[in-house]
C-alpha cells in the first residue's frame, strides 16, 4: 500500500493548483470572518486615520503651504497610503496571534497548500483595506476633497495604493512568523512604519525637509505611492509614478512571499 | 496493513536538539495497528516533541519516522491526509462557531466540497455540540473546546491519531467523556498515540505504554508489565521521625515484597498487592518496636513509577526547564 499510497497521493499533481486556490479561498474566508466577529478591529483601524484626517486638515493644514494646491487634495492621497501600511502592521499582529493559539500548529498538520495560510491571511487584510480605504474616501469628500481629475484615474490609484498595501502585508506576514507574540508583532511593526510614512510625500513636501532626510524621502516606496495617486487625482504626468510605485510593489512582493512562505516551512517536514 | 507489517506508527533513533539540550535522544516507538500507545512522561520529558516529527510539523535532527509506512520527512503531505492532530493547547478558533471550525478543516483537508456540512454536522451530532454549534467557540467550556478540537481531527477520518495530552485541565466528568470518545474511535480501527502525564490514563487507555524522561524511553510494556515491574499499588507510611523511618526502610526491604523508598519521614512501598502487603508491612514493623503515624494504600501514580524507575521525583528543574524550551519553538 505504502507506494500505492504515495502515487495515489501525486496523481492529484492536476488538480493541485485548484485545490490550492481552495484553500487560499477558505482561509481567506476565516480571515474575514474574524474581522467581522471582532469589529472592534476595524473600528480601530477606521479611527486613527480618520483623526489624522482631522488633524492634518483643521488643526496643521492652515500652516502648510503647498503651493499650487488646495491642501485637502494634497493630504488625501497621502492619508490613503497611511491607511494601507498602518493596516499591513495587521497582517503580522494577526499571524503572531494564530501562531500563539497553537492554530498554525493545526494547519501545519493539515495536507492543504503550504502557501495558504499566508496567502489567506494577505488577502483577508487586503480586502479590509478595500473596506477602510472607501470609508476614508467618504471621509474625504465630506471635508472637501474633491478629484481634479476623473473617476476612472481615481480608481486607477486606489489599485496602485492597495496593491501596493499588499505587498506590505507580505512583509509583515514575515514579521510575524519572526516574532513571539502579537505584542511584539506591534512592537516591532511601528519602528519600519512610521519612518516610512512620516519621512515621506504622504503630509508634506519632500522639498523642505533637510537634504539627507529628503534624499530618504524621495527613494521610498510610501513617497512613490503617494506620488502616484497625487498625480492620478490632481492631475498632470501621472505614467512614471505609477510605473515606479509597481515596481516597488512588484520588487516586494518578488522578495518578501518567497522569503515568508520558506519562513512558514522552516523547521517543519516540507 | 502497509509495507512495514503492522505498525503503524513507527521511529527509530529520533534525535531533536534544541539549543543544545537534547529534547529527544535516540527515541524509539512502534504502534501496531488498531491499537493505543500510551506516551507517559513528566513535562517537558518529549512527549510533545515526538508527537509533532510524527505529525509533520517539526523536523527531526535524526532518526526516521514512519506512518502507516510512509515517511514523513519525504511525503509529508501523504501522511498529513492520514493523520489527525488534537493538542492539549485545544487549537480551534475562537472566533469561529463550531460548525464553522470543522468546514474550515474539512475544506482544507480536502473532503469533496458536497461532504464537508454533512461531515460536520455529523461530528456536532457525535460530539454532543449540536446546541451549540452556532455559538462561537470562544463561549465553549474547556471540555467542550477540547471535544471540538477532537472533532477538528476527525473530520478526514483518519486511521491515525496523535492525541497530546487530551484531558489536561479537564475536569472528571469530561475526562471521561473524552476517554468514552477514544475508545469509541479505537473500536471503530484507529490507531492511537497518546500522551499523558497521568498513569491513570494511560492504564487505562492503552495497550502498551512508554515511559519517557529527558528524551529517552525508561521503560516499555503492557500496563499488566509494567504493573508486575513496577507494583501495582503503594503502600506509603509517615513514621514519627526520619531515624524510625531509616529503620523502616531496612524492615520493609528484608520483606522484599517491592521497591521501598524514603523520603524524610515518608517511606512508600511499592507492591503487586496492597492490601497484603500493608498488613505484611504493619506486622513487621510491629515486630520491630516500630509504630507508623500513618499508613495508607493507593493507586500509583507517575511520580511513583518515577520515584521507583529512577529514584526521584517526576517534576523536577529540569523537567520545566524542557517544558519551557517546548513551549518557546511551538
Amino acid at each position: 500500500m505504502t507506494t500505492d499510497a504515495i502515487a495515489a497521493a501525486q496523481v492529484h499533481g492536476p488538480s493541485a493548483l485548484a485545490l490550492g486556490a481552495r484553500d487560499v479561498a477558505y482561509m481567506t474566508w476565516r480571515n474575514l470572518l474574524t474581522i467581522r466577529r471582532l469589529p472592534q478591529l476595524l473600528v480601530f483601524a477606521t479611527i486613527q486615520p480618520l483623526l489624522f484626517v482631522l488633524m492634518f486638515r483643521y488643526v496643521f493644514g492652515g500652516s502648510i503651504q503647498i503651493p499650487g494646491v488646495d491642501y485637502v487634495n494634497y493630504l488625501m492621497p497621502g492619508i490613503f497610503a497611511q491607511v494601507v501600511a498602518f493596516g499591513a502592521i495587521q497582517t503580522a499582529v494577526g499571524l503572531a496571534e494564530d501562531r500563539n493559539k497553537g492554530l498554525v500548529e493545526r494547519l501545519r498538520s493539515l495536507p492543504m497548500a503550504r502557501y495558504a495560510v499566508l496567502a489567506g491571511r494577505t488577502l483577508a487584510d487586503l480586502v479590509r483595506n478595500v473596506f477602510v480605504v472607501l470609508l476614508m474616501l467618504g471621509v474625504g469628500f465630506a471635508v472637501g476633497f474633491r478629484v481634479q481629475t476623473d473617476a476612472a484615474k481615481l480608481l486607477l490609484g486606489m489599485g496602485v495604493l492597495l496593491l501596493f498595501g499588499y505587498s506590505l502585508s507580505w512583509i509583515f506576514a514575515f514579521v510575524g512568523l519572526s516574532v513571539p507574540n502579537a505584542e511584539t508583532a506591534q512592537a516591532a511593526a511601528f519602528p519600519i512604519m512610521l519612518p516610512l510614512v512620516f519621512a515621506s510625500s504622504a503630509f508634506v513636501s519632500t522639498a523642505n525637509m533637510p537634504d539627507w532626510l529628503a534624499a530618504f524621502a524621495e527613494h521610498q516606496p510610501v513617497t512613490a505611492a503617494v506620488d502616484a495617486m497625487r498625480s492620478l487625482v490632481l492631475g498632470g504626468p501621472w505614467g512614471e509614478n505609477v510605473l515606479k510605485s509597481l515596481a516597488w510593489t512588484g520588487g516586494i512582493l518578488a522578495v518578501f512571499v518567497p522569503l515568508s512562505v520558506k519562513r512558514y516551512r522552516a523547521g517543519a517536514a516540507g | 496493513m502497509g509495507g512495514q507489517g503492522t505498525l503503524a506508527i513507527e521511529a527509530r533513533g529520533l534525535v531533536k536538539t534544541y539549543e543544545e539540550v537534547r529534547a529527544l535522544d535516540g527515541v524509539d516507538l512502534a504502534v501496531p495497528a488498531g491499537t493505543v500507545l500510551g506516551l507517559l512522561g513528566p513535562n517537558g520529558a518529549g512527549k510533545t516533541t515526538a508527537v509533532r516529527i510524527l505529525a509533520t510539523v517539526l523536523n527531526a535532527d535524526g532518526g526516521e519516522a514512519r506512518v502507516l509506512g510512509i515517511d514523513v520527512a519525504a511525503h509529508p503531505d501523504v501522511v498529513r491526509a492520514r493523520i489527525g492532530l488534537a493538542g492539549q493547547f485545544a487549537a480551534v478558533d475562537g472566533n469561529l462557531t463550531g460548525r464553522e471550525n470543522l468546514i474550515l478543516i474539512g475544506a482544507l483537508t480536502h473532503l469533496p466540497r458536497k461532504e464537508i456540512r454533512p461531515r460536520a454536522d455529523e461530528l456536532l451530532e457525535r460530539f454532543d455540540l449540536a446546541d451549540a454549534a452556532d455559538r462561537t467557540a470562544r463561549t465553549y467550556s474547556g471540555g467542550m473546546r477540547r471535544r471540538l478540537d477532537l472533532a477538528a481531527a476527525l473530520v478526514h477520518r483518519p486511521p491515525v491519531l496523535f492525541l497530546d495530552e487530551p484531558t489536561t485541565g479537564l475536569d472528571p466528568q469530561s475526562r471521561n467523556d473524552l476517554w468514552d470518545v477514544v475508545r469509541g474511535l479505537v473500536a471503530d480501527g484507529t490507531t492511537v498515540l497518546l500522551t499523558t502525564q497521568y498513569l491513570e490514563e494511560a492504564d487505562l487507555l492503552a495497550d502498551r505504554i512508554v515511559v519517557i524522561d529527558r528524551g529517552t524511553v525508561l521503560v516499555e510494556g503492557t500496563s499488566a508489565e509494567l504493573k508486575r515491574r513496577l507494583g501495582a499499588t503503594v503502600v506509603e507510611l509517615s513514621m514519627p521521625d526520619e531515624g524510625q523511618a531509616a529503620a523502616a526502610v531496612g524492615v520493609l526491604e528484608g520483606l522484599d515484597i517491592g521497591a521501598v523508598t524514603r523520603e524524610g519521614v515518608g517511606v512508600r512501598l511499592s507492591a503487586s498487592d496492597g492490601t497484603r502487603a500493608l498488613v505484611a508491612t504493619v506486622r513487621a514493623l510491629d515486630g520491630a518496636g516500630l509504630e507508623p503515624a500513618t499508613a495508607a494504600v493507593r493507586e500509583p501514580s507517575l511520580d511513583d513509577v518515577f520515584l521507583t524507575l529512577t529514584g526521584r521525583h517526576a517534576h523536577q528543574e529540569g523537567a520545566e526547564a524542557g517544558d519551557a524550551r517546548e513551549e518557546a519553538v511551538r
